[in-house]
């Protein structure tokens, strides 16, 4: 439903979005990732026809966003980065605005708006101006006129900045639901998000496409991927981290912290491959006491500091992160 | 299209009326042409039954009025952002510009007409010429479209409302004064004498006062609403060009 094709986004000498190419189907979530000032909201920008492209064509339902605007922003749900809306107005009075603009009239506009205030929990603010409202309900009053007219496209900016965990939970459920018949593609730092919420994930940094693919993919190139904490009884040892380096799989071996006579070890895969029964077997030949063995699934933030500071470290030598992870 | 045009309008009319502004504006602009028309217009003391008085004034109170209601119509969606949320719904530029305009002439159309009970007290006095009178009407509320129009572009140029205000009572000013010596005096000595003409044509006040004579000239109309047309069009052209800045 979405289609992005070799877009780039230069401002003076300035290159935002550089070459990026990807596709939303429906029923897809697609999270962007990035640092700030990645690009993120510039490509959502150009996508919603804010911003023109430099180069390269966006298709919205089959529909080209440069040559076709009204039609390409009549089918797209758009929540703005800092959720902008009219201060003075009231929450009600804004989201009637909106029903018109879009379209609506009469029962149909009563009732849109009401769908799209009980989706978003807005009952208890209707009549509230909305310059007076808290960051969490400017968010849901922004998400409430997004998804007023049930478009087939929502993109949001950073739905959930701004909100508690309760409010976030309740945002995430609501795409998560609202997720099956549209195409979404939201933006966020919150990493946890793009494995609640998202079925695929795009990682932008410094105006280019790093990565595109799956959660799992994403993890998987985590360096704690298929990782394994072992917390054994007894001091920290030379010899049990030479024991378990000295297994093919394992590419290195961490103290990660020793607590009363308890001693964890960090030890990570060589190229990823599942290695808790190696270390199992191992614990037991040589009679470890073990107090604790987990496998990690592979952490996001590692994921993303690698794939985002790589690109940024192409300048200079300071190589402290590349050489870690090598 | 009116669709949209009028959505607009109606959000932006409420809004005039949802703040303070509106009735600050009223009752300032309705003060200040009391003040005008009675103390230096001298409306008793010339002993004449017409609104001369105020409309002579009318122009310069424009000046100062006027932009400080078109300085927020752009430049405030700018700084706020929710350009961003009304660029992204399905309207055009064109359908944005037009139903802003539209409400805030029309808003200043209200204080204009709030100004009746001169218009009473004449008649009351003696007996005017209400047919003048009306024409006089007709020309402050072009008039004031024309400095809305002025006012509304330039709002677009920049995100501070302060900065649009002055500019657009600099701009305004030059168009009051082009029929004047002062500016062309300036133009008179290397311009070409067809060029010093539609400078001297350009002039808010040969038109305005033509209309309150009573001489509905079909030319100063057109003056006026061509004139609030191009300023439009380059109002859309700068919100265009500027939006995302």
């Amino acid at each position: 439903m979405i289609k992005v094709e070799k877009l780039s986004k230069n401002f003076g000498n300035f290159t935002a979005v550089n070459d990026i190419s990807f596709s939303v189907k429906k029923g897809q979530v697609l999270g962007f990732l990035g640092p700030n000032g990645a690009g993120k909201s510039t490509t959502m920008k150009m996508i919603t026809g804010f911003l023109s492209a430099s180069s390269g064509r966006i298709l919205v339902c089959d529909e080209d966003v440069e040559k076709k605007p009204i039609a390409v922003k009549k089918r797209i749900g758009y929540l703005p980065e800092g959720a902008p809306a009219y201060g003075d107005m009231t929450v009600v009075g804004f989201l009637r605005f909106i029903a018109s603009v879009r379209g609506f009239n009469g029962v149909e506009k009563e009732n849109r708006i009401n769908s799209a205030v009980e989706k978003s929990n807005l009952q208890d603010v209707l009549h509230k101006t909305i310059e007076t409202l808290s960051k969490g309900f400017k968010r849901r009053v922004g998400l409430a006129q997004a998804i007023l007219h049930d478009p087939p496209v929502l993109i949001l900016d950073e739905p959930t900045d701004g909100l508690d965990p309760n409010q976030k939970h309740e945002v995430r459920e609501l795409i998560k639901e609202m997720s099956k018949d549209k195409a979404i593609i939201i933006s966020t730092h919150i990493l946890e998000e793009v494995d609640a919420i998202c079925d695929r994930a795009i990682v932008i940094a410094n105006g280019g496409l790093q990565f595109d693919g799956t959660p799992r993919e994403l993890e998987a190139k985590s360096i704690y991927f298929n990782s394994v904490r072992l917390t054994v009884d007894g001091y920290p040892s030379l010899n049990v981290e030479k024991i378990i380096a000295d297994l093919p799989c394992v590419s290195r071996i961490e103290i990660i912290h020793c607590v009363e006579d308890k001693t964890s070890y960090q030890i990570f895969s060589k190229d990823g491959t599942p290695i808790s029964r190696q270390i199992n077997d191992l614990a037991h030949k040589q009679e470890w006491i073990v107090d604790e063995l987990v496998v990690e699934k592979g952490r996001l933030d590692d994921v993303f500091r690698r794939l985002t500071q790589n690109e940024l470290d192409m300048g200079d030598s300071s190589a402290d992160t590349s050489q870690e992870v090598a | 299209m009116m669709n949209a045009i009028a959505t607009i309008y109606k959000r932006e009319l409420a809004s005039y009326f949802s703040t303070p502004v509106a009735y600050v504006f009223i009752v300032i602009f309705l003060i200040l042409s009391g003040v005008f028309t009675f103390y230096l217009g001298g409306l008793f003391e010339r002993g004449q039954a017409d609104l001369q008085p105020f409309f002579g004034y009318l122009p310069w109170l424009y000046l100062f009025l006027i932009p400080a209601i078109s300085m927020g119509m752009w430049a405030e969606e700018r700084k706020s952002g929710s350009i961003e949320l009304l660029m992204t719904l399905p309207v055009s530029v064109t359908q944005a510009v037009i139903g802003k305009f539209l409400a805030a002439w029309l808003f200043i159309g209200i204080a204009l007409v709030l100004t009746f009970p001169l218009w009473i007290t004449v008649n009351y006095l003696g007996e005017p010429d209400n047919p003048v009178i009306f024409s006089g009407y007709l020309a402050a509320f072009l008039m004031s479209g024309a400095y809305l129009a002025v006012g509304s572009c330039i709002s677009a140029i920049t995100r501070n409302q302060v900065i649009a205000f002055v500019i657009a009572i600099v701009v305004c000013f030059g168009f009051i004064l082009s029929g004047f010596p002062l500016v062309l005096d300036f133009f008179t000595s290397w311009a070409p004498q067809i060029l010093v003409n539609a400078i001297s044509g350009m002039s808010f006040l040969s038109h305005f006062e033509s209309i309150t004579k009573g001489v509905i000239d079909f030319r100063d109309i057109i003056y006026f609403v061509s004139f609030i047309a191009c300023w439009l069009l380059a109002n859309v052209i700068v919100v265009e060009m500027k939006k995302a800045d």
